[in-house]
This record gives C-alpha cells, sequence and structure tokens, in this order.
C-alpha cells in the first residue's frame, strides 16, 4: 500500500515559479504525480509545466473543484511559514518543506499549528518522499527517470535525515533486489514536524511494509525517542540503523555544543556511540558500513541473501 | 551565535530583568574609575567566550579602586583556553541571601520552548537535576500562544519556593521566557539569579546562545543595541586560511554550494565530497580503512564548474595532500559531468595530472553518462552506483597508500 | 602560481555567414544561461571564459539557423 501518498494523491506546489520549484514541477509530474496547481503571489495566470499558477491557495484549491491533499513548499525561508500557516488553514494536510535555514521558532510555530488542525509537516530542509512507481513529492530522487532507476517498489519503507542518503540507500535495496515501499526525506533541523517514532504508526499500518531502514547522525534524541516507541508498541516491523558521522565523537571534532541545560532537556547528549548502544538495546539492528544495509535487511526478513 | 556576558547581561535588561549596576572596561583606568562609581567591594571578571574563568584566574574580587585597576590589567592581559578578553565585567560583590536558577532552551522532542527554574543555582544545572530532581521546576511553553506570568509562576512553584520569593522570581522568568522567543535564542540562561540581603531579585550572570539562522532578523538587537558588527560572529575557533579561502569562492558565485573545514585534520587525502549526510557518511568510510582525510567539504545544490574547480584546487594546495578523492551519494540536483569538469580542471590548472591525482572519483547520478565520457578521456579511475560508497572511500584508501593492485 | 585555463572541455564554434548578424548576436547572449555568449560591435562574441561552464542546454543551437553554431565536446575528441 505504502504510506501517505496514492495515484489519486493531489498536491500543489508553494513558491512555483522559483528555480528549484520549476524543475521539482517537472520532475513530479513526469513521474506521474498529480500536481494540481501553483501559488506564488503575484503570479496568476502564468503555468508552469502546464500547471496554473494562483495568488493564494485558496483559488488553487477552488480551480481544483476538491479538497487538495498536499503542498509541497518551496519559498524562501523568510516567507515559508506565512506559506506554510496558509497552506493549514485552507485545509491541507499533508505539507513538504523544501526551505532550509528557518529560524526554528517559525518551525516550532508551524508544527504547533500542524498539531492543532490534524495535519502533518515533513521536513524543512528535505527531499519529500516517494512512493516506487505512484507518487514523487518533492525533488527526492531527482529527474523521473533517475528516480525510476533509483526506487523499485517493495517492502522496505526508509527514513532519511539526509536527502541524499535516502536515495543512496534506496538504490542500493533497489540493487539487491528489494525495493522500496515508501521513503521519506525527514529533514535535516533541529526541529521537524515528523521524527522516526511519528512515522512509524503510518509504517505499521501498512501491508506492503516488512521492515524498517533508517539513515541517522549525532545530534538530538530522534534515535532514543524511535528505542522507546518500538519497545513501548510491540512492532512488528524489524528495524535496520545505519549511523553516519562518528568521527565527530573524536576529541578534535568537537564542533556542536549545546548549552550545558541542554543537556538536562535531552539526556546527556547521546555521542554517536551511546546512540548506537541505545538502538541496540531495542532491537534495532546498527550496521558498520552502508553496504552492509541490504543483507542486514534480508537478514530479519528472513530471505536469502 | 554566541554572547559575552556583558552583552547577556544587556540583554536581560533589556528585557526589563534587573541586573547590577555593572561597568564594561576595556583598560585597567576604566576599570578604577567604575570601581569608584560602585563604590564598595567589586568582582573584575574576564570577558572571553570560554567558561572555566575562575579556575583559570579570570575572576577576582576587589576592595578598592586601586586593586579594582591592578586585577584588571592582570586579567586583560590572561589567556583563558586560548581567547584574550574583551574586556572585563566590574561588578558590585553582591550581598546575596541566596541563589537561583532561571533557564530556557528548546526542547527538540517536544519541539517547544522549556523553562527550568532551580533553588539551588549557582552551581551546574545538570548536576541538580540528577542529584536533586525535586529542586528543578520545569514548564513547557506553547509557540503560538502569549506567554503568560502563571506559565512562569507554575514552574517556580514545582520548587517549593513560595512568599515573596515567588512573587519577584516570576516576573523574572517570565521575561526570560519572552526574551528567548522574541530573540531567536536556542540558550538563555540567568545562573545565578542571586536573592540580596534586602529581598530584591537581580541576573548576576547571564548567558545567551542565538540561533545562527536567525541573525539575520534581530539586527535591532545585534547592530542596534549592542552594536555587534556583522563580521562579528564569535565562531568556536578561529578559520583557517583553507576555511576562509574556500568561502570566499563559495560568496562570490551562486551557483551551488561549497563549503570546507579542515579543523582537526591533517592528512594526506583531499576529501571533495558532498551531499551531507554523504560526507559524513564518507569520512567515516575513509577513516574506518585507515585512511588520513585532510579536510571536510561539502558540495551542494548545483554548482559551476569555477566553483567545484576552486574547492579541488583548495584542497590540493593544503599541505600534505597527496591526492583527492571525489565522492558523493547519488545526486539528482548536482551533475555528474560538472563536478567531473571542475576536478580535472583543478588538476589541470595546477599542473597535476588527473588521472594520478585522483584517487577516485564515485558520483552516480544526474548526467553520469556524460560525466564517464570526460573521466575516461583524462584517465581519472570512477565507479558507479554498484560500488558502494564504503568501497569507494577504500579505493582511495588503497590508492593513495600505495596497496592498490 | 596556478593559472586558469580555458576551453579545456567545451568549444563553441560560430559560422563565419552569421557571426556579423546583430539580432542573432542579441538573441543568443539573452538565451544562454552561463553567458558564453555576448552581443558585441562586430555581432556575435565568445567568452572564451564561460566556455567550460556550458550545460550542453542547446538553446543556443535551437536559436539559430540550423548548422550555425556547434557545441564542441572537447573530451570527445
Amino acid at each position: 500500500m505504502s504510506i501517505l501518498l496514492s495515484k489519486d494523491f493531489t498536491f500543489i506546489v508553494q513558491g512555483i515559479t522559483g528555480r528549484e520549484a520549476v524543475n521539482l514541477t517537472k520532475e513530479c509530474l513526469d513521474y506521474g504525480s498529480n500536481v494540481v496547481g501553483g501559488v506564488t503571489p503575484g503570479r496568476k495566470g502564468r503555468d508552469v509545466h502546464g500547471v496554473p499558477v494562483f495568488d493564494t491557495v485558496a483559488q488553487a484549491v477552488e480551480n481544483h473543484g476538491a479538497p487538495v491533499d498536499g503542498s509541497v513548499v518551496t519559498v524562501p525561508p523568510a516567507f515559508t511559514k506565512d506559506a506554510v500557516l496558509e497552506a493549514i488553514e485552507n485545509g491541507i494536510k499533508l505539507i513538504v518543506i523544501v526551505t532550509e535555514r528557518i529560524p526554528r521558532r517559525d518551525v516550532a510555530q508551524m508544527v504547533e499549528l500542524a498539531d492543532m488542525r490534524g495535519a502533518r509537516i515533513i521536513g524543512p530542509n528535505c527531499l519529500g518522499l516517494i512512493v516506487p512507481e505512484v507518487c514523487k513529492m518533492g525533488g527526492i530522487g531527482g529527474p523521473a527517470k533517475d528516480a525510476a532507476k533509483a526506487y523499485a517498489p517493495g517492502p522496505v519503507g526508509v527514513m532519511s535525515r539526509s536527502g541524499g542518503m535516502t536515495t543512496e540507500i534506496s538504490s542500493s535495496l533497489t540493487q539487491a533486489g528489494l525495493g522500496v515501499s515508501t521513503a521519506v526525506s525527514i529533514g535535516g533541523d533541529a526541529i521537524i514536524g515528523s521524527t522516526y517514532a511519528e512515522l512509524m504508526p503510518y509504517f505499521e499500518a501498512d501491508e506492503q511494509t516488512q521492515a524498517i531502514v533508517i539513515y541517522t547522525e549525532p545530534g538530538g534524541r530522534m534515535e532514543a525517542q524511535l528505542s522507546e516507541w518500538t519497545s513501548e508498541n510491540d512492532s512488528r516491523l524489524p528495524i535496520v540503523a545505519f549511523m553516519a558521522g562518528k568521527f565527530m565523537d573524536d576529541e578534535e571534532m568537537k564542533g556542536m555544543s549545546f548549552g550545558h541545560a541542554g543537556t538536562i532537556v535531552e539526556g546527556k547528549e547521546d555521542t554517536a556511540t551511546e546512540k548506537i548502544t541505545r538502538l541496540e538495546a531495542a532491537g534495532i539492528r546498527v550496521v558498520e558500513r552502508i553496504d552492509e544495509i541490504p543483507d542486514a535487511v534480508k537478514q530479519k526478513l528472513g530471505v536469502a541473501a | 551565535m554566541r554572547f559575552y556576558e556583558y552583552e547577556a547581561r544587556k540583554i536581560v535588561e533589556l528585557a526589563g530583568i534587573p541586573v547590577t549596576k555593572y561597568g564594561f572596561c576595556t583598560t585597567a583606568d576604566e576599570a578604577r574609575k567604575a570601581a569608584e562609581e560602585i563604590a564598595g567591594p567589586v568582582v573584575i571578571k574576564s570577558q572571553v567566550l570560554s567558561g572555566g574563568r575562575m579556575k583559570a584566574g579570570g575572576v577576582k574580587f576587589a576592595d578598592t579602586p586601586d586593586e579594582a585597576a591592578e586585577h584588571a590589567e592582570a586579567i586583560l592581559n590572561l589567556e583563558i583556553n586560548g581567547q584574550m578578553p574583551r574586556g572585563v565585567l566590574v561588578d558590585p560583590k553582591a550581598e546575596v541571601k541566596q541563589e537561583y536558577y532561571a533557564g530556557v532552551v528548546w526542547d527538540g522532542t517536544a519541539k517547544r520552548p522549556l523553562m527550568l527554574f532551580s533553588d539551588m543555582g549557582g552551581i551546574d544545572i545538570e548536576e541538580v537535576a540528577e542529584k536533586h530532581p525535586d529542586h528543578v521546576g520545569r514548564g513547557h511553553l506553547s509557540n503560538l500562544l502569549p506567554i503568560a506570568d502563571f506559565e512562569a509562576k507554575q514552574a517556580i512553584a514545582a520548587t517549593g519556593v513560595t512568599g515573596k520569593q515567588l512573587q519577584r522570581a516570576t516576573p523574572i522568568l517570565a521575561r526570560l521566557a519572552r526574551l528567548f522567543r522574541d530573540n531567536d535564542m536556542t540558550l538563555a540562561e540567568i545562573n545565578p539569579l542571586a536573592e540580596l540581603t534586602d529581598g530584591s531579585f537581580v541576573a548576576l550572570d547571564a548567558h545567551m546562545e542565538m540561533e545562527n539562522e536567525a541573525v539575520g532578523r534581530q539586527k535591532k538587537l545585534l547592530r542596534g543595541r549592542l552594536e555587534i558588527a556583522e563580521e562579528d560572529t564569535r565562531e568556536p575557533y578561529e578559520p583557517s586560511a583553507f576555511e576562509r579561502n574556500v568561502a570566499a569562492i563559495d560568496a562570490a558565485d551562486h551557483r551551488g554550494v561549497i563549503q570546507g573545514r579542515d579543523h582537526g585534520f591533517e592528512g594526506n587525502l583531499g576529501l571533495v565530497i558532498g551531499a551531507g549526510g554523504g560526507s559524513l557518511t564518507l569520512t567515516d568510510a575513509v577513516r574506518s580503512q585507515g585512511g588520513k582525510p585532510a579536510n571536510y567539504s561539502e558540495i551542494g545544490g548545483n554548482p559551476s564548474v569555477a566553483k567545484a574547480c576552486g574547492l579541488a584546487k583548495q584542497v590540493l594546495e593544503k599541505d600534505g595532500v597527496e591526492k583527492i578523492a571525489v565522492m558523493m551519494s547519488i545526486v539528482s540536483n548536482t551533475r555528474v559531468d560538472i563536478v567531473a569538469r571542475g576536478v580535472i580542471k583543478g588538476c589541470l590548472e595546477l599542473g597535476k595530472d588527473p588521472g594520478e591525482t585522483i584517487a577516485i572519483f564515485r558520483i552516480p547520478g544526474a548526467w553520469e553518462e556524460e560525466g564517464f565520457k570526460i573521466l575516461d578521456r583524462y584517465g581519472v579511475e570512477y565507479c558507479d552506483r554498484s560500488v558502494s560508497m564504503w568501497e569507494a572511500a577504500g579505493r582511495a584508501v588503497e590508492k593513495i597508500q600505495g596497496t592498490a593492485a | 602560481m596556478a593559472e586558469t585555463l580555458e576551453r579545456v572541455f567545451i568549444d563553441v564554434e560560430v559560422d563565419s555567414a552569421v557571426a556579423a548578424d546583430a539580432a542573432l548576436a542579441k538573441k543568443l547572449e539573452e538565451v544562454c544561461p552561463v553567458d558564453i555568449f555576448k552581443a558585441g560591435n562586430g555581432g556575435v562574441e565568445i567568452v572564451a571564459a564561460n566556455l567550460d561552464e556550458c550545460v550542453l542546454c542547446n538553446l543556443c543551437v535551437e536559436a539559430s539557423p540550423e548548422g550555425a553554431i556547434r557545441v564542441v565536446k572537447l573530451y570527445e575528441q
């Protein structure tokens, strides 16, 4: 089945006339996604690769003549909050925020409003999500034929903090004859709309998904949160994790500093090693090398390597 | 972005939180004058962006203005953790009855700011939270609703503080929370928040950090009130020539993004790598297989040939770099052929043979067929997506260590 | 000291028949996303420093009479 997207899923692109958005729109259209409108204030009347452009989300929805399911937001950081609030308040339930460098305060406000309205945000600073051969929402995988090469349909759900690594990992699963149910680039910022644990219930409810692969990095508590979730929820899905950035644990590399009070909120900031220990304690298999992922998944699935 | 104590005190004062009558001084003479004005015992504090000032001798007490000048002179010339002070803070030595802690931080899991309060101030808050958890009160704040005083009151009352202390501490914590939000802080701490013998509350020390992403929209505070110059970014360390040069190349051309870091790296294998997580993964892979990176780098978006060339040359010109490895995870937006042109040109412009200098080229993705033609023509060893990032990194290490087949 | 090289990967050949065409020169200057063409006094001018930035978009070829502009991949020779 897959999560969040379907063949009938409709979405708009906010900031559609921008350089990146113009490419992304074509890629999604070529992939077969239903991009039903675009929004750039002041540019009503134009079209981008045949997609009509409007001044407001409300106009785009009205033009479509039915509720629009999603929006891909590529608007610059100073205006992103406004665009996302507009989407939420016009009934859009799934919002992918591609934009990076948005101040945390703005992101937290968007996420809180989305919560209140029953909407879900993916990102920011992400490449979107893709259900192979069904729908591509965002720049993930690139041009349609490249995305098709990297993403074959299959039983593995992929979640990654890095956009590029979502495709690298999915490609290796495709090459190994496994394939992907849904791949989600969840974004690289300190505060994001959907963490691993928050997306797990969707994968759990999806019959097609039989295993999960996550790509993760130092910083934050998402892995601890995921470990807690799997323990508390008796999940049926085996998880394989790959962690990058272990070199940052070395003394001469210490870069990121949280204020010391930050540690009492998040628990002592996990080093990469500590995160790995925590994940393994929760039954999550952590692989050392990126090319070990497909075999680890096959093992978990009880399939011949 | 980090702030000096004297700046953090100003920020706190602007938010309506009581501070002592302090003076920021850059000479011993100024310190003497400040001490004269205060007309009582003072404490002289080094203004550096480092902790451990007390231990390093950067905090001294003085009973007379002359003594204050003497201490100021010494401290102004005292290096702490590799930093020279910007100046000293001359503070009246306070008559403290009790010390409290007030702070606001981001809770990334809850996705909300979190207020923290403790009646055991003056010491490490992590220690207090661990050993005396009921002496730490907490409260999450909505991101959308106005911050109400009662929310601060609740967090304080949870520690058992009551009476006049509760009444006086409440607006202080509330104002700290509002300043955290209004100024896009990632950390706002007052430790200690002191209750003086006369019952008044005063911030004796403050520590603030602002999110870098928000610096652009906090000009009124930064340039106006605090008079911090735009170039004054307060990075944890001084950028190297390599880092500065790469930043300059990046800034001069808007096509794509390049970044370079070499702080903490001293190897012989230059890394021209990219795609966020890809850079981390590749750096790990090189090190795990015995390689010694000379640097870390990032290539993002769709860089021009000139930008890719510029980065390659900077890496190649670093002391001790013998070869470079050009590797990324699968790219959709970045063009393989453009990066190939850039790195090959970098070698050529330095009079080096690309085939010899580029240990391995592993970038699968957009326009790869065109890229492979270019790499073939110049004799550069490359691999496609069927070779993992791990294996490609291993190949680069083999080549540079001369253990390659 | 390191030099800056031009025309390493791409060359663009302009047929002499159209080289002096001012209107074409202006059009080429407009369509090229990496500023390889300049509309100079004598007509079509090539900015050699930008040749290697060519993104093979073909807009110059499409904007010109057939055969008038040739984009040459030097690495294929």
